[in-house]
């Protein structure tokens, strides 16, 4: 992927002037009000923000499973405003991977089941899905944990059950909505080192909410969002820069 | 993607077992209720059949009356011992002819008092249905053209009047005259449309007409076809006759009607299928019922498992995909329901059968009807909900709580 970037000008993933409005007349709710963004393949993007800044708003749109109010969403210089719903399914299927605020794990369902999910929905048989899940989950350290249920599970379990079905499809872009919001400070590291892991031997392009600083140092480059809108690169002092 | 969607199904039904019971029970009871009925009604119905074909294949009733069935005198005038006389002599293909008068009455024997089916007839009667006595006698020549007090009874009228005594030479009282019991009929048992056959006393026909009647009617003649004739000939033979006899002109309508064996087996299974019908509607209704019971719950089970569909949707299930997984998931649910009704209705079939003393007959194409039935009401019923769940936004989803 890293070769594609040095040839071609297209980036991963542009947003141009991108506004989001929720609700209509005097309801209405701008989450975002003109977002320029353009993320290469291979970076590591840390997005900061204070709360009801429209962080997930963003991430939702950038994951195609929203669709912006007005302005232009570039996937690989497709315009996914025009897509189709089941076109934008086949997006996320074929290139992206998610890991939610708050794992968003099937309940009653194995660890093994969870992370076979996206292999079913792409049409892979029975064994290659056995195969894919259990290398996933080894490459997150949760070998020997396949058979069991989200409520056996840690939360710091549960969240790398979340990551390796985000990893399992090998994503182009994995999209990480505050992945250590419940952990403490050892487990989020060991969360992060994984996900530097994938983007590093991998080459993985990641964008990862985060409240805290420490988690978006392991970020190449880090995007502050305020009030719908991205603070200017020179208007954050230390941050940044790669 | 369908067999996945079946083993999502199985999974999601053998997490809540106790539920999808619950849900398919109206489909079991209506599967049950039809296959049930249509089960014992074709006993029913094959039970006539078998005792109507014992009577003889080679029997015909004529009855007066315009088309309807035995005893409905609708404004016709009744037969003679004339015009049965006449059918002996004029129609040598048949073998016997019994003219034949009755009524229902009580009949008293010592302080037991029974109500039957007094009626008056010749020998011919027992020939014609192929009966014979198993004790004493039938009634002799002289004893006939007399009207003689004396008569037959059959196992029923004996046992309700003697017990266990035996009844033969003894005087039972039938309105106003003393009947001497010259012979016990052989049992036949319970038949056609559940009355006895053996709930009867004969008594020769002038003495019934003379002593009991008062008049020279007769309501019905029997009549069996020798061996080797085609009956529906002698139907025609025996209309010819009668029609010349009660003075019809060619523009006229029969007014009594030759019935054969089918005719009489349509008539008396007719009631079997209006029965069978009425009860599987019932049925009917019930799976609709069942129906709307899977709807609710499948709308129940969308709502609460928002969030599953919500990372189906996310992780990039399409639409359709979450559809034929609810889709799927109800008719799985109602065909289960279809199984568990077969397997019921068919124990309590036999059960029943028993009970009711009529054969049991499995009749596969209904089960395969109430079966796949079954599985279209999941379909039907299921498609709404299915339908909402895939439209669900995966955003609204993930966030519900
Ligand atoms: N589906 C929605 N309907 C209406 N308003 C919404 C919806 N989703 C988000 N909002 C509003 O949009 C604004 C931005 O929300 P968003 O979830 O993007 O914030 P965030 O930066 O992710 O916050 P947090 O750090 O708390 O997760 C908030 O004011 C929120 O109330
Ligand atoms: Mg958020």
């Amino acid at each position: 992927m890293a070769e594609t970037t040095e040839t071609d000008h297209v980036p991963l993933i542009n947003l141009r002037s991108v506004t989001k409005t929720y609700g209509r007349g005097t309801a209405a709710m701008q989450a975002l009000r003109g977002v320029d963004i353009a993320i290469e393949a291979g970076e590591f993007i840390a997005v900061m923000g204070p709360s009801g800044s429209g962080k997930s708003t963003c991430m939702n749109i950038l994951g195609c499973l929203d669709t912006p109010t007005s302005g232009n969403y570039l996937f690989k210089g497709v315009e996914v405003g025009a897509l189709s719903r089941d076109q934008r399914a086949l997006l996320r299927r074929q290139y992206l991977g998610f890991v939610f605020q708050g794992f968003n794990l099937l309940n009653r369902t194995t660890a093994l089941e969870n992370v076979e999910l996206p292999l079913m929905y792409r049409g892979d048989p029975l064994r290659t899905r056995h195969q894919l899940a259990r290398t996933a989950l080894d490459a997150v350290g949760l070998t020997g944990w396949e058979g069991h249920t989200p409520g056996e599970l840690s939360g710091g379990q549960q969240q790398r059950v979340a990551i390796a079905r985000a990893i399992v499809t090998r994503p182009a872009l994995l999209f990480a909505d505050e992945p250590t919001g419940s952990l403490d400070s050892s487990r989020s590291r060991e969360i992060m080192e994984i996900l530097t892991t994938l983007n590093r031997e991998q080459g993985i392009t990641i964008v990862m909410v985060t409240h805290e600083a420490d988690m978006a140092r392991y970020a190449s480059r880090t995007i502050h969002f305020r009030d719908g809108l991205v603070v200017p690169e020179h208007e954050t002092d230390h941050k940044g820069g790669h | 993607m369908f067999w996945n969607a079946v083993i999502l199904a199985l999974r999601e039904i053998r997490r809540n077992v106790l539920r999808s019971f619950l849900t398919i029970l109206g489909i079991v009871i209506g599967v049950a209720a039809v296959i049930v009925m249509v089960t014992l009604g074709d006993g029913a119905t094959a039970q006539v059949t078998q005792q109507i074909a014992s009577l003889g294949s080679n029997l015909l009733m004529v009855t007066p009356g315009k088309r309807m069935g035995p005893g409905q005198n609708v404004g016709a005038a009744p037969f003679t011992v004339e015009d049965a006389e006449s059918l002996r002599r004029d129609i040598p293909q048949l073998a016997a002819v019994a003219p034949m008068a009755s009524k229902s009455m009580s009949a008293i024997y010592g302080n037991a008092n029974w109500s039957t089916q007094i009626a008056g007839s010749s020998n011919s009667y027992f020939e014609v249905r192929n009966w014979k006595t198993r004790t004493g006698r039938l009634f002799s020549d002289s004893e006939l053209r007399s009207g003689a007090a004396i008569c037959v009874i059959g196992g029923t009228v004996r046992s309700k009047l003697f017990g266990n005594q035996d009844p033969i030479g003894a005087n039972i009282r039938l309105q106003n005259i003393s009947c001497q019991v010259v012979g016990l009929l052989e049992s036949k048992g319970q038949s056609t449309m559940g009355s006895d056959q053996d709930d009867v006393i004969i008594i020769p026909l002038r003495t019934f007409q003379r002593r009991i009647a008062g008049n020279q009617d007769v309501n019905i003649i029997q009549v069996s076809v020798r061996d080797g004739v085609s009956t529906a000939r002698i139907q025609q033979d025996i209309e010819r006759l009668l029609r010349e006899r009660r003075h019809l002109s060619a523009s006229d309508e029969n007014n009594f009607n030759v019935m054969d064996m089918k005719e009489i087996t349509a008539m008396l299974t007719s009631t079997t299928k209006i029965m069978t019908a009425l009860l599987s509607a019932v049925g009917a209704v019930s799976l609709l019922v069942g129906g709307i019971g899977i709807m609710n719950i499948m709308l129940v089970s969308v709502t609460e498992r928002t969030r599953e569909i919500g990372i189906r949707l996310a992780i990039g299930a399409f639409e359709r995909e979450v559809l034929m997984q609810f889709l799927v998931e109800a008719a799985v649910l109602s065909s289960f329901g279809g199984l568990v009704g077969i397997t019921l209705a068919l124990l309590s079939s036999v059960l029943l059968a028993s009970l009711l003393k009529v054969p049991f007959i499995f009749n596969a194409p209904i089960v395969a009807v109430a079966f796949l039935f079954s599985g279209a009401v999941g379909l039907v019923f299921g498609y709404f909900p299915a339908r909402k769940a895939a439209q669900l936004d995966p955003i609204e989803a993930l966030r519900y709580e």
